[in-house]
């Protein structure tokens, strides 16, 4: 009886509950959805906007149509033809007289160094009016350097819409005049070097935090609650001071009148003030301290959760604590180190502000570069690109540190 | 209490060693906030100890120059702003969140709390290029947006956290005592989550108070905020201002820090009386 009454009403039932369901899906989710659309106008779509320009060349093909089209077909391995350098010249003609000539200018400029004056230099000595027929020998006469194939090339490169040039750059790379990708020459090719500095500084940070932190994260979940919440609110003030206080804190211990510098000289340790800032030296100490305290907590979270009686149960069944703890302790741990220094290390490749103070001109990290071709020199493809690189390496280690601690909660619930 | 009462002499060892070790971390995290302290009060104009006498110089300097009166009413005009606009934002994202069962809820979180992973120069440069046709660089609009989807990810944490001790069946019992929705959120989840979203809050102001990067790249001469001006204080002429108004800033880390811990008191004292 009741069996069947439960089939009949079953349909309806499950429907309305599905309904309800639902109802409370679009309800939830239209909570969610202002902080989205927030961000996807102020997070989502100017950072889609910066991968778009890191990839977008469209400045040489407005400003010289003509050589662009011409140059459609070319294979870069000889020179163009005579038409090329009749549209080139007509191209720099109009282009001077609309005064548009220098955005071109300043885009070539990034690839061949000496393009702007080139460009300038034959726009300006063109004879006028036109000489039909005559146009390569005529740019030829004013620079040999439109003898040159990589000279062509360069325009070839730039013609768009869309480029990779810039991510290229980036990389220390570039193509030649036929499309091969090779090394760029030695004085361009930096930017490998400073990923190469960017991530050593943060791999040297990470392990100094890690070395610092283990012990006080020890104590703080060995000790009984009373106590450690008052060393906590000594690893936490510093965690809440102003980044800037910190590094300002810093300049003005290590100089060399500093405080540090006057003990040592004072101790008789040294009979010179050291040079303690401005240096790598400062960057690790002022970073350190920094981030120490993203180290510290996560590690105190993991350790709190191990069970005191797992290293009592080790020494009792004959371990030594050496033992025990590399044996028991350390592989419980092991997950804390993993989330703690992933999280110092994402965030401390992201630095700018502390290695722009405490740092030398050799200490810079890939932050400082982006900002600098920003607002400084104004090469805004190559400020993108950078920073596309950089944001590809953090969220592939966000990726991992995502799975990390979400790997640790499910053997956490397991543990227990 | 693991090594709390050691037995063996080297467990001992062990935890003196730990002690000790601890003490200098601990002293090495405490001692340069503490060292520049007096420095403030220098008489002279020099930052470096003994000092040549005491006075309040440099803070009569910080509280009437006007790059510093300007500085900080910029910051505190950004920081009230942003911090508002991330926690509605943000509270009503972390209830939403709680209630919601979907395959895209990790998807979702991960881009509400991508503005905490992405390096803050990256966000900075995007914001430039974006608004820069839009007219939002140089005005505060532009930085109090930026800070609030910085600061927003920081009030979701805060506030999912306070949730998920959170007993659902509380709105049921509501709403079958006859309250409509909107009175059971007032009366019953409101008083339980507000200090989860107060301590949100907190968070959201000391992020924008303390932000520097997108100030350097997207603030005119108008909207200098305050670590902006001690960004160029460090590099241009470090005069004991600076160390003025770290001692200001401090203080309101430690009023930050202690707000922080009462919340966190409450809250547990609240969730300890809802029924599991």
């Amino acid at each position: 009886m009741t069996s069947s009454a439960l089939r009949i009403g079953e349909p309806s039932l499950r429907l309305r509950l599905r309904r309800a369901e639902r109802g409370q899906r679009l309800k939830a989710f239209a909570l969610v959805l202002p902080l989205l659309a927030f961000l996807a106008l102020t997070f989502l779509v100017p950072i889609a906007g910066m991968l778009w320009r890191s990839v977008e060349d469209g400045e040489v093909a407005t400003v010289l149509p003509r050589t662009v089209e011409a140059l459609a077909g070319w294979d870069g391995r000889d020179l163009p033809g005579e038409p090329a350098f009749a549209a080139l010249a007509a191209d720099l003609r109009e282009a001077r007289e609309a005064g548009a000539l220098p955005a071109a200018a300043r885009r070539l400029n990034y690839d061949v160094n000496g393009y702007r004056t080139l460009l300038t230099t034959t726009a300006r000595r063109l004879p006028s009016p036109p000489e039909p027929g005559r146009a390569a020998e005529t740019l030829l006469d004013i620079s040999p350097r439109w003898g040159e194939v990589e000279t062509w090339g360069a325009i070839a490169r730039a013609r768009g819409p869309l480029t990779d040039f810039y991510l290229l750059a980036a990389l220390d790379l570039k193509r030649t005049a036929d499309g091969t990708i090779v090394r760029a020459p030695e004085d361009t090719a930096i930017y490998l070097d400073v990923f190469g500095r960017t991530l050593g500084i943060g791999a040297s940070v990470t392990l100094l935090c890690l070395l610092l932190g283990f012990p006080i994260a020890y104590l703080l979940a060995a000790l009984p609650p009373r106590r450690s919440n008052l060393l906590m609110v000594l690893v936490l003030l510093p965690f809440w001071t102003s980044l800037l206080v910190r590094t300002t804190a810093w300049v003005v211990l290590l100089q060399s009148e500093g405080l540090v510098n006057g003990l040592l000289v004072w101790t008789g340790l040294v009979d010179e003030p050291l040079r303690l800032i401005y240096n790598r030296f400062g960057v690790y100490v002022a970073m350190t301290h920094v981030l120490l305290p993203y180290m510290i907590l996560p590690l105190y979270s993991v350790m709190k959760g191990i069970p005191p009686s797992y290293m009592r149960a080790a020494s009792s069944l004959g371990a030594s604590p050496l033992t025990a703890f590399r044996r028991v302790y350390l592989p419980l741990a092991l997950p804390g180190v993993g989330a703690g220094c992933l999280l110092v290390f994402i965030l401390a490749i992201g630095y700018y502000i502390t290695p722009a103070l405490v740092g030398g001109g050799g200490d810079q990290m890939i932050s400082y570069f982006i900002a600098f071709y920003t607002t400084e020199t104004v090469n805004w493809g190559l400020a993108s690109a950078l920073g596309a690189v950089m944001l590809l390496a953090t969220l592939l280690l966000a990726g991992v540190y995502g799975r990390l601690v979400q790997g640790r909660s499910g053997t956490g619930d397991r543990g227990l | 209490m693991n090594g709390g009462a050691p037995r063996t002499w080297q467990q001992r060892i062990a935890w003196r060693l730990t002690v000790i070790l601890s003490a200098l971390v601990l002293f090495f995290l405490m001692a340069p906030i503490l060292a520049i302290l007096p420095l403030s009060f220098s008489s002279g104009s020099y930052l470096t100890y003994p000092l040549p006498g005491l006075s309040l110089r440099w803070y009569e300097e910080f509280f009437t120059a006007p790059r510093w009166t300007s500085a900080l009413r910029n910051s505190v005009i950004i920081g009230i702003a942003s911090t508002v606009l991330a926690t509605v934002l943000g509270s009503l994202a972390a209830f939403g969140l709680a209630r919601w069962r979907s395959r895209l809820k990790p998807i979702v979180l991960a881009v509400v709390l991508s503005p905490m992973i992405v390096p803050v120069v990256i966000t900075a440069v995007g914001l430039y290029f974006f608004f820069a046709p839009l007219g939002l660089t140089a005005s505060h609009a532009g930085l109090i947006l930026a800070h609030t989807a910085l600061a927003a990810p920081f009030v979701v944490i805060t506030v999912s956290a306070t949730l998920q001790g959170f007993d659902m069946n509380l709105l049921r019992a509501a709403s079958s005592l006859g309250a409509s929705p909107l009175t059971a959120f007032r009366r019953v989840v409101l008083p339980l989550i507000l200090p989860g979203v107060a301590s949100g809050a907190l968070f959201a102001f000391a992020t924008s108070f303390d932000e520097v990067v997108t100030v350097l790249l997207l603030a005119g001469p108008e909207q200098r905020t305050l670590p902006r001006e001690m960004f160029s204080g460090i590099r241009e002429n470090i005069s004991p201002t600076i160390t003025a108004a770290a001692v200001i800033l401090t203080l309101l880390s430690v009023g930050l820090l202690v707000a922080m811990e009462g919340l966190r008191r409450r809250s547990e004292r609240l969730r300890g009386l809802v029924p599991r």
